[in-house]
């Protein structure tokens, strides 16, 4: 699907963001294809600035210097539906007014042929076969976490943003999404960054670590 | 486009407001050409103050705004004080809704056959208990007082100002306030009238000045419960507009004039009670009493809420009971038979009002809803929010329609149509109650739109979604039951606007409202019950709209109900 010779790497290139003057954070990485780097720090450290920067969101008083580039694209600019950059959040926030099909169809491209079966070949990659029908609200954690994670695929991004996706699963199931995320990240070929303050994540995860103060 | 929207909603409410009393206040002092007025002059004046009466009128038109605002005031706080989660709260919270969609005029033409010397509390008590053979000789309705108006607007502002109270109690985490309270020895109601108050009192600041506006210059209540002679301020106003001798037309506007000065006269008094109360109330908080008086307050609250919501409802069986009644002697509580002929009378002639009130209501609610979700999501997507400076003086702006006396623009709002050469359509009416039907819209709206989770908005864009299709796809959805509430309310408000129609519409526009209080002159109870009932119902009919269909469509999504 992609062309090997496009370099794929999610490049931070002297990324710099202030609040009022005062510097939040500072950045300079190369994540490559497959590849998870993990973003730790304490609460206030500018994690989720980071994250709402990357991903588009970040709100106007901030000042933010330097480029994030994907793909051999500029996307500093760019408005967050535009930039390929995928999502996963604490919790699954699957749309409570879609059924769990509706949800997946909700992340693939328009253009996508016979979204039916593809739908229903992600529900069976996630072992929820004949769920599509279902309300979200009616999944186990579990189960709404998988479905988010294959929304998140589903809707073919470039690079993925981890925004402590574990924090608020119990133990045994925390272990087993880390696992089943990383996978699917990595066979995908994506460029993800995480952020957490769980030493556990950073490990499974497997990367490269950058520590905020 | 949608950067305009603010914009465009500010000059729709202020323009026409400033461009009304603009024109209100040149003819009050002489000057309108169209009816040969070209010179300054003090006569409209001269004239206004030699009114027989005037200065009655004035006197319970401010007594009105002020005595009804601080007893539905003292009401609601008393109630929430005292009764917080108690099984008499969720009731009255549900009844919320229904109690606010029945429309002024029915509510009062409900408590006029309530407590008339003929109506029904006469009626249950005799002759047992009064002796009364024949209906006493007391003027209880259209007291020269102006008390049965009082106590109309009461129980009709109660639940405005208690929607208002719970709307902003969201922000306060009162809950946790009085539960540190009462770990410090405070009996519940104290601890919520000590901790709680003090904050919310400055979130419902404007609907409370919005309730003192309408309550001291309302027409169509004051036609209906008001006194009669001198009448109040507002409906002496409409009498010299409407009157054939056109030259006093002046005299209206000066009229009119006076009214905004009452009103704000009324403000005023409110305001310098409030710097009393606070003055008086920092020592009462800090004083230390725990305990003493709290059985009588929360007896009080819950009492008064019950009485208040108890009248509008016997009040509007009561009109039900006065469309179906036959023959109904005296001191008989029920009559002694019941029939269709007054339905079957009126029907004829129900159609085309009933008709051009939806048609109306329908069309400024949808304009009052694209504006509003158009501001909103302006808002959202700018990432201004409403706190930050500029946009609370715009929100405060909202509240010019329902601040500034209704009667002290709309006259000149007419003579600024004339002027134009408009003539008067049912577009105008429309325009006219898109006044007052966009601030209650917005205001319904924004708080489910601003509490929104805006994490819902980034998942569908990081999806890959539009902005546009996240809102299509995603928002609007979600905030199907918000939404819903807000044009029942657009609806209810539309349904009962009485002077926009009859002044806008020349007269010639009829909806149930104006026929209603048309007929009130006329006293045909059996037939006021018919045009009351049916008022009454139109804006019931959208909050059922508004509480069964998110149901029915959410019947199998758990995570849609009770959301926003």
């Amino acid at each position: 699907m992609t062309d090997p010779c496009l370099e794929l790497d999610l490049i931070f290139d002297k990324v710099h963001i202030a609040l009022h003057g005062r510097t939040l954070l500072a950045l300079d990485a190369r994540i490559a294809p497959g590849e998870v780097l993990t973003v730790m720090g304490p609460s206030g450290s500018g994690k989720s600035t980071l994250l709402a920067f990357t991903a588009g969101f970040l709100a106007t008083t901030f000042e933010a210097t330097g480029q994030v580039r994907l793909a051999e694209r500029d996307i500093t600019a760019l408005p967050a539906e535009r930039r390929g950059i995928g999502l996963l959040f604490q919790d699954p926030l699957l749309f409570p007014h879609l059924s769990v099909a509706g949800n997946l169809r909700f992340g693939l491209p328009s253009a996508t042929p016979d979204k039916a079966a593809r739908v229903e070949a992600a529900l069976s990659a996630i072992g929820l076969a004949g769920f599509g029908e279902r309300d979200p609200s009616t999944l186990s954690g579990g189960q709404q976490a998988r479905v988010a994670l294959m929304r998140l695929l589903l809707s073919a991004p470039s690079a993925v943003l981890l925004d402590e996706p574990f924090s608020k699963l119990d133990t045994a199931l925390r272990h087993e999404m880390r696992e089943l995320v990383f996978d699917r990240l990595r066979e995908a070929g994506l460029p993800s960054l995480l952020v957490t303050h769980d030493h556990a994540d950073a490990a499974a995860a497997g990367g490269r670590i950058i520590t905020l103060e | 486009m949608l950067r305009l929207a603010p914009w465009l909603i500010i000059s729709l409410l202020v323009g026409p407001i400033l461009a009304g009393l603009a024109m209100a206040v040149l003819p009050a002092f002489g000057y309108l050409p169209a009816l040969g007025g070209e010179a300054a002059s003090l006569a409209p004046w001269q004239a206004l103050f030699a009114q027989p009466g005037l200065a009655r009128s004035v006197a319970i038109s401010f007594a009105s705004g002020l005595v009804t605002t601080a007893i539905s005031l003292a009401v609601v706080l008393l109630f929430l004080a005292g009764a917080s989660g108690s099984r008499l709260d969720r009731w009255i919270r549900r009844m919320i809704s229904p109690l606010l969609s029945i429309p002024h005029a029915a509510a009062a033409f409900g408590l006029a056959f309530l407590i008339a010397p003929s109506g029904l509390l006469a009626r249950l008590v005799s002759p047992e208990l009064t002796g009364w053979e024949r209906p006493p000789d007391a003027l209880v309705v259209n007291d020269p007082w102006g008390l049965a108006l009082m106590a109309g607007l009461i129980i009709k502002e109660i639940p405005f100002l208690l929607l208002m109270s719970l709307a902003a109690l969201h922000q306060l985490d009162a809950e946790r306030r009085v539960a540190m309270a009462r770990s410090l020895g405070y009996r519940p109601a104290i601890a919520w009238l000590k901790v709680v108050v003090p904050s919310l009192y400055p979130l419902i600041r404007l609907p409370v000045f919005a309730v003192i506006a309408y309550a001291s210059s309302v027409v169509d209540v004051a036609m209906i419960l008001g006194p009669t002679l001198p009448p109040t301020l507002a409906v002496s106003i409409l009498t010299w507009f409407n009157d054939p001798d056109l030259s006093r037309r002046f005299m209206a506007s000066a009229g009119a004039l006076l009214q905004f000065g009452v009103t704000a006269a009324a403000l005023a008094s409110w305001w310098g009670l409030e710097c009393l109360v606070r003055r008086l109330g920092r020592g009462w908080v800090t004083g230390g009493q725990r305990r003493r008086g709290e059985r009588v307050l929360r007896l009080a609250g819950k009492a008064l809420i019950l009485l208040a919501a108890g009248t509008a409802l016997v009040g509007i069986a009561g009109l039900a009971l006065n469309s179906l009644a036959g023959f109904w002697r005296f001191p008989d509580a029920l009559p002694q038979a019941f029939t269709w002929q007054h339905w079957q009378r009126a029907l004829p002639s129900l159609g085309g009002p009933v008709t051009a009130t939806l048609m109306i209501a329908t069309v400024s609610t949808l304009l009052a809803l694209g504006l509003s979700l158009a501001a909103l999501e302006n808002e959202q997507r700018s990432g201004r929010h409403p706190a930050q400076g500029r946009l609370t003086s715009a929100l405060t702006l909202l509240y010019l329609p329902l601040i500034v006396p209704q009667i002290a623009f709309l006259f000149g709002l007419v003579v600024v149509m004339e002027a134009l050469g408009t003539r008067p359509t049912t577009w105008l009416v429309i325009f006219g109650h898109l006044l007052f039907v966009l601030p209650y819209v917005f205001l319904s709206l924004s708080e489910a739109y601003r509490r929104f989770d805006p994490r819902w908005t980034r998942v569908a864009l990081t999806l890959g979604a539009t902005p546009n299709g996240a809102f299509w796809r995603v928002r609007l959805p979600m905030l199907l039951a918000p939404l819903l509430t807000a044009m029942a309310v657009g609806l209810a408000v539309s349904i009962g606007q009485y002077l926009p129609t009859l002044l806008l519409g020349a007269g010639r526009v009829t909806t149930v409202t104006t026929e209603a209080v048309a007929l009130a002159a006329g006293g045909n109870r059996r037939l006021i019950g018919v045009w009351a009932l049916v008022q009454a119902s139109l804006p019931l009919v959208g909050f059922l709209i508004a509480v069964g269909l998110p149901r029915l469509l959410w019947s199998n999504r758990r995570g849609m109900r009770g959301t926003p």
